[in-house]
C-alpha cells in the first residue's frame, strides 16, 4: 500500500496526500509582507513583482577551499567536448583550467585520475536536477511533512517552494552522493499554476537559505492534463474538470495578470515622470499571485510546464505566444518525440525521464527513444530529470538507459553529447549556465569524480565538489554529513546508505 | 461475449469452491494455452557466454540449441540439425529468462483508471479467495514492452489498498500466479500475499498490532472449521477457509510485504507456529534479521534501490541489503517497489546496482532468475539453463546487468518471440518524421 502511496507523491502528490495543508494565505501574512513592499510602501525603491525575493536571501557563502588538481582523467566538459588523460584545476571555489600537464599550486590537494591498474577515472560538472521534490515531499513520506502541493486552488501561483523546504530530508545526501551538485525544487502538479520554484546548491544547511543558489532566479510551475482536472474536477468537483478547463483556467490568470502588470507599470511611468501626477499615483493593490504571474511574463521568473501529449504542448506553446511569455522547458514530456522538431524550433526543452511510463493514460506513448529524439532534432535541448528521490541519484544512468536505445534506433550519440542533458541544459532552463554546468574556467567548480565512465550501471562518484568544496568522498562518508532526522535512531546504525 | 465466458469461469469455481470440502485449491481461471514450440524448429546459439545459472556456472565460447522448444545442447560443439537458424553470439552473453518481480502486469494496463485496474479488491472483508489471475489480460501491451527488455516471467499479485471508492480491502491482498509474458498463466505457482505494517494499519483498525490478531484467527479458522465462532465474528467465508487452508501444508509460499525489522521477527515467529512456507517482500530492514531469516531459511524478495526511509518502517534502509542479505546465506530475489508493471524491465537495473553495492555479480543474476523460479516454483520451466528445459532465455547486447545492453533475442517456453512491442511502433512511426524533418 505504501507504494503505490509513494508513487503517487511523485507522480500527483495530492492524490495520496489525505489532508491537503490549510492556506496560510491569511490576511496577517499579507500584512506581514506589505511591511517590506516597496509598492505603496513610499520609498523611492522601484515596485517590482520580484521586490519580495531581496526578503528571502541566500545565505550560502561558498567556503575556503584547497586548491585541487584532478590528472590524466577522461573528461566531459559538458561543452561537447571529451578530453582523454586530461587535468582540471579548482582554485578558489573555481574552475581554474581544463587541459593537459597542469601545474597546481603548492599546497595543491591531488587526486590521480588513473587507477593502479591503469584505467582511468572520469571528470564531469555536476549534475543538476531541473526536477525535485526533495523537501517539500521528503523521506519519511509522513502526512506531517507533505508540503509540496497547495491543492486548495487550481491557481497558488503565490505560493514558493521554498518555503516548505525540510532541509533535513536524507534524500538530499543520497543524491550528492550521485553527483548531484544543483537542483531546482518545484511544488507539485496538481494546480494548474502550483507556485514558485527554487534553485538550491546540494550543500548540508540547517535552512533553506544556506542551500539557496545566489543568484539563481525563481521558476514558476505550472501542469498540465490529468493531475489538474483530477484534483479539481474529479475528486473536489471544481474547475477545472476538463482539458479545456485548464485551458480556460491559465488563460484568465494570464489575463489577469497582463492587466495587473499594465497597471503596475503606468504606475511607475507617473512616478518616473515626477511632479503632481507622480505625487498622486496609486499603485495596483499588492497581490502575491499576480506578482509571480507578472514577473514570468516580464521574464524574470523561468516557466516549467509539466506536460505529457504532444497535442497539449502545441497547446500551450500557442497560449505563450497570446500572452507573450515563454516556456522554459516541458517536465515529463513523456511525447516529446513526437513533437521534437516543434520544440527545438520555439527553443523549449524538454525534461524527461529515460523509461517511465504507462503510470496513467497520458504517459501511454511514452517510449525510451524520447530522450534521444528530442537531443536529434536540429536545435533541440534534451534534459534528463527525475521527478524521483530514487531516480535522482542516478541521472547518469538514466542517461545511460536513452543512448542505448538511441543507439539501438540509429541515433549515436557519445558521452561528451549526453552529459549535457544532465550539466549544460539542465543550468541553461535555470538561468544559471553562465555559473555552472559545464567546466570551463571561472565557472563555479561543481564536479564530480567518477570510478569510470558514468554511462554504467557500475559508475560511483568517488568525490564531489560543489564550489571547490569537497561535499562527498565516497573513501569518507563523515565528508557529507547524515540528516539530523537519521541520527541516534537504533535502526539506522550501520545503514550505508 | 467474452466478458460472459469468464462470468461461467468464475461461477463455476464459486460453486467448485462451495461444495468442494477437499483442501484443493479452487480451479483457476482457464490459461491461455501455451504458444507451442513449433515441431522440429531449430535454433544454434554459437560462441555465446552462457549463463546457466546452475552448478554448471557460466560456460564460454559455448553453444545453445534449442530443438522442439527445448534446450537440447550446451557445449563447446554442437552441432546444428539441417535447416536449424544458426544465430552467431560472437561472445555476447545467454541468460535464463529474467523475473519481473511482482505487481500488476496483465492487471493493470494504466494506472488511475478503474476500467483497466484489476488488481486490488475492496469489499471490506478478508477475502484470501480472490485470485487477480482471473483477471490477467495476455493482450496487454505491457507484455511486449517487458519481452524486450528481457523479462520472460513474472507473478501476479494483488494490492491491499484502503477506502478509495471502495470499502477498502484488509491485509490479506489475495493470490496470483506466475505469468508468462508470452501470455500464459502458470496456475500451479500461486502465492497468497499479505500486507504487514504502518503502511497496513489502515488495513487492520489502525494498529500493526491488530495484524497479527487478525491473521491468527484467520489460520485458526482455515485450519479447524469445526470450531468456528458464531458467524457474525468469523473473518472468512467458507471460500476463504478453503483458499486459506491450501496454504497450511506449506507447498505454496505465503509472501509478506513487511518492511520493520521488529515486524519480520513476528512474521518468523508466526511462519514457525503455523508450519507454513513464507517469503518476505520488501524487506528494507532485512539485512538486521539476516541471521534469523538464514535459520528459518525464509527468502527476501527485496528492491535493492531502496536506501532512503521511506517511512518509520524503513529507517534502517540501505543499498547494502541485497549484499548483506546474500552474505548472510539469505536466498534473494528482486521486485521493484512499484507494483505497476510499466517499467519491469528496469529491475536488472537494480540488479546491477545491487552489484555495485557490493553484491557479487553471479548472486545477482540469480536473484533475477533461479531464486524466484524456486519460490514460485517453476523451476522446471524458468530461471536455469538446462538441457531438456523448455528455452526460456534471452541473448543480450552485453554484460545483462549494465543499463547500455539491450536484448537481441527472447525466447520464452521454446518460443521466440517477436522483438517488436507498440513502443517500437511508436518509436519507427516517428523516426521517420524526424528523419524527414532533418533533411528538410
Amino acid at each position: 500500500m505504501r507504494k503505490i502511496c509513494y508513487f503517487l507523491l511523485a507522480a500527483i502528490a495530492a492524490g495520496c496526500a489525505a489532508q491537503p495543508q490549510k492556506s496560510n494565505q491569511s490576511d496577517k501574512h499579507d500584512e506581514a509582507d506589505a511591511v517590506g513592499n516597496p509598492i505603496g510602501s513610499g520609498t523611492a525603491a522601484a515596485p517590482s513583482p520580484l521586490a519580495a525575493q531581496a526578503f528571502y536571501p541566500s545565505t550560502y557563502r561558498v567556503p575556503p577551499s584547497t586548491p585541487t588538481l584532478i590528472r590524466h582523467a577522461t573528461v566531459l566538459t559538458g561543452t561537447g567536448t571529451r578530453l582523454d588523460g586530461a587535468d582540471v584545476l579548482l582554485v578558489d571555489g573555481k574552475i581554474q583550467a581544463v587541459g593537459t600537464g597542469l601545474q597546481a599550486p603548492s599546497n595543491a590537494r591531488m587526486v590521480e585520475g588513473r587507477t593502479a591498474a591503469g584505467e582511468s577515472l572520469w571528470v564531469t560538472p555536476g549534475l543538476i536536477d531541473v526536477h525535485s521534490h526533495l523537501g517539500v515531499y521528503p523521506s519519511p513520506a509522513v502526512e506531517a511533512n507533505a508540503d509540496g502541493n497547495e491543492a486548495t486552488a487550481p491557481s497558488t501561483a503565490n505560493v514558493w517552494a521554498e518555503h516548505s523546504i525540510w532541509p533535513q530530508d536524507p534524500g538530499f545526501r543520497t543524491a550528492l552522493a550521485g553527483g548531484i551538485t544543483s537542483l531546482q525544487i518545484l511544488p507539485g502538479s496538481a494546480n494548474l499554476i502550483g507556485g514558485r520554484s527554487v534553485v538550491l546548491k546540494n550543500v548540508p544547511s540547517v535552512t533553506y537559505q544556506g542551500m539557496k543558489f545566489p543568484g539563481a532566479p525563481q521558476g514558476l510551475k505550472m501542469a498540465c492534463g490529468e493531475n489538474p482536472k483530477r484534483v479539481y474536477g474529479e475528486e473536489k468537483h471544481e474547475a477545472p474538470s476538463t482539458r479545456m478547463g485548464n485551458m480556460a483556467g491559465y488563460r484568465a490568470q494570464w489575463a489577469e495578470a497582463q492587466e495587473y502588470l499594465r497597471d503596475l507599470e503606468e504606475y511607475q511611468q507617473k512616478v518616473a515622470a515626477g511632479g503632481k501626477d507622480a505625487k498622486d499615483a496609486k499603485p495596483p493593490k499588492r497581490d502575491l499571485r499576480l506578482d509571480t504571474l507578472a514577473a514570468a511574463l516580464k521574464g524574470d521568473i523561468i516557466v516549467h510546464m509539466h506536460c505529457y501529449r504532444a497535442d497539449e504542448m502545441a497547446t500551450v506553446l500557442d497560449m505563450s505566444r497570446e500572452f507573450g511569455y515563454h516556456v522554459a522547458a516541458f517536465h515529463h514530456a513523456v511525447e516529446a518525440y513526437k513533437i521534437a522538431n516543434l520544440l527545438a524550433d520555439n527553443g523549449v526543452c524538454a525534461a524527461m525521464w529515460a523509461d517511465w511510463w504507462g503510470f496513467k493514460m497520458e504517459a501511454y506513448d511514452g517510449i525510451p527513444e524520447n530522450i534521444a529524439f528530442v537531443d536529434a532534432a536540429p536545435g533541440g535541448c534534451a534534459i534528463v530529470h527525475s521527478d524521483s528521490e530514487e531516480g535522482i541519484q542516478r541521472l547518469n544512468q538514466e542517461a545511460a538507459k536513452a543512448m542505448a536505445y538511441g543507439a539501438r534506433a540509429g541515433l549515436d550519440i557519445p558521452p561528451e553529447r549526453a552529459i549535457r542533458w544532465l550539466t549544460a541544459n539542465p543550468a541553461k532552463v535555470l538561468g544559471i549556465l553562465d555559473r555552472t554546468g559545464t567546466l570551463e574556467p571561472g565557472k563555479m567548480a561543481d564536479v564530480v569524480v567518477w570510478n569510470r565512465n558514468p554511462f554504467s550501471v557500475y559508475a560511483r562518484a568517488n568525490l564531489v565538489f560543489i564550489d571547490g568544496v569537497v561535499r562527498y568522498d565516497r573513501q569518507d562518508p563523515t565528508v557529507a554529513p547524515e540528516s539530523d532526522f537519521l541520527i541516534g535512531q537504533p535502526a539506522a546504525a550501520g545503514a550505508d546508505r | 461475449m467474452k466478458a460472459f465466458g469468464w462470468m461461467l469461469v468464475l461461477m463455476t469455481t464459486a460453486v467448485a469452491a462451495l461444495s468442494s470440502a477437499a483442501a484443493e485449491p479452487p480451479a483457476g481461471p482457464r490459461a491461455a494455452p501455451s504458444p507451442r514450440a513449433s515441431q522440429g524448429h531449430a535454433v544454434l546459439i554459437r560462441n555465446a557466454t552462457v549463463h546457466t545459472v546452475t552448478a554448471a556456472g557460466t560456460l564460454e565460447h559455448a553453444d545453445l540449441l534449442i530443438h522442439d522448444g527445448k534446450i537440447e545442447a550446451i557445449g563447446r560443439t554442437v552441432t546444428a540439425p539441417s535447416g536449424a537458424e544458426i544465430i552467431d553470439a560472437g561472445g555476447r552473453p545467454v541468460t535464463p529468462g529474467l523475473f519481473g518481480g511482482l505487481g500488476h502486469l496483465g492487471l493493470e494496463e494504466i494506472g488511475e483508471e478503474p476500467t483497466v485496474d484489476d488488481y486490488a479488491l475492496k469489499l471490506g472483508a478478508m477475502r484470501p479467495e480472490f485470485d487477480v489471475s482471473f483477471a490477467f489480460n495476455p493482450d496487454s501491451s505491457i507484455l511486449g514492452v517487458g519481452r524486450l527488455g528481457g523479462v520472460t516471467f513474472a507473478m501476479l499479485a494483488p494490492s491491499a489498498e484502503a477506502g478509495g471508492k471502495g470499502l477498502g480491502g484488509t491485509i490479506i491482498a489475495g493470490q496470483g500466479s506466475v505469468a508468462r509474458l508470452n501470455g500464459a498463466l502458470a496456475r500451479t505457482a500461486r502465492a497468497l500475499f499479505i500486507d504487514i505494517g504502518g503502511d497496513a494499519s489502515a488495513l487492520s483498525g489502525g494498529s500493526r498490532a491488530a495484524q497479527f490478531m487478525l491473521l491468527q484467527q484467520a489460520f485458526t479458522e482455515a485450519r479447524s472449521p469445526k470450531s468456528l465462532l458464531p458467524g457474525d465474528l468469523r473473518v472468512l467465508t467458507p471460500g476463504g477457509r478453503q483458499a486459506l487452508a491450501s496454504y497450511l501444508d506449506g507447498r505454496a509460499p505465503i509472501v509478506f510485504d513487511v518492511d520493520r525489522a521488529s515486524d519480520i521477527r513476528q512474521v518468523i515467529v508466526f511462519a514457525q507456529r503455523e508450519k507454513v512456507r513464507v517469503a518476505i517482500k520488501g524487506g528494507t530492514e532485512a539485512w538486521r534479521v539476516a541471521p534469523e531469516l538464514a535459520a528459518a531459511r525464509i527468502p527476501v524478495i527485496l528492491n535493492p534501490l531502496d536506501n532512503l526511509p521511506a517511512s518509520f518502517d524503513a529507517v534502517g534502509a540501505t543499498l547494502e541489503n541485497a549484499a548483506r542479505l546474500n552474505n548472510t546465506g539469505v536466498k534473494i530475489a528482486f521486485s521493484l517497489d512499484d507494483p505497476q508493471p510499466h517499467n519491469i524491465r528496469k529491475l536488472r537495473q537494480a540488479a546491477g546496482i545491487a552489484v555495485a553495492h557490493g553484491l557479487a555479480w553471479d548472486a545477482a543474476l540469480a536473484a533475477l532468475t533461479r531464486n524466484p523460479a524456486e519460490i514460485f516454483g517453476v523451476t522446471a520451466a524458468n530461471g536455469t539453463l538446462e538441457r531438456g528445459h523448455p528455452a526460456d532465455l534471452v541473448l543480450w547486447s552485453g554484460d545483462p546487468l549494465e543499463v547500455t545492453t539491450l536484448a537481441d533475442r527472447v525466447f520464452i517456453q521454446g518460443e521466440a518471440q517477436p522483438m517488436h512491442s507498440r513502443q517500437t511502433e511508436l518509436r519507427d512511426r516517428y523516426l521517420r518524421k524526424l528523419r524527414a524533418n532533418a533533411a528538410r
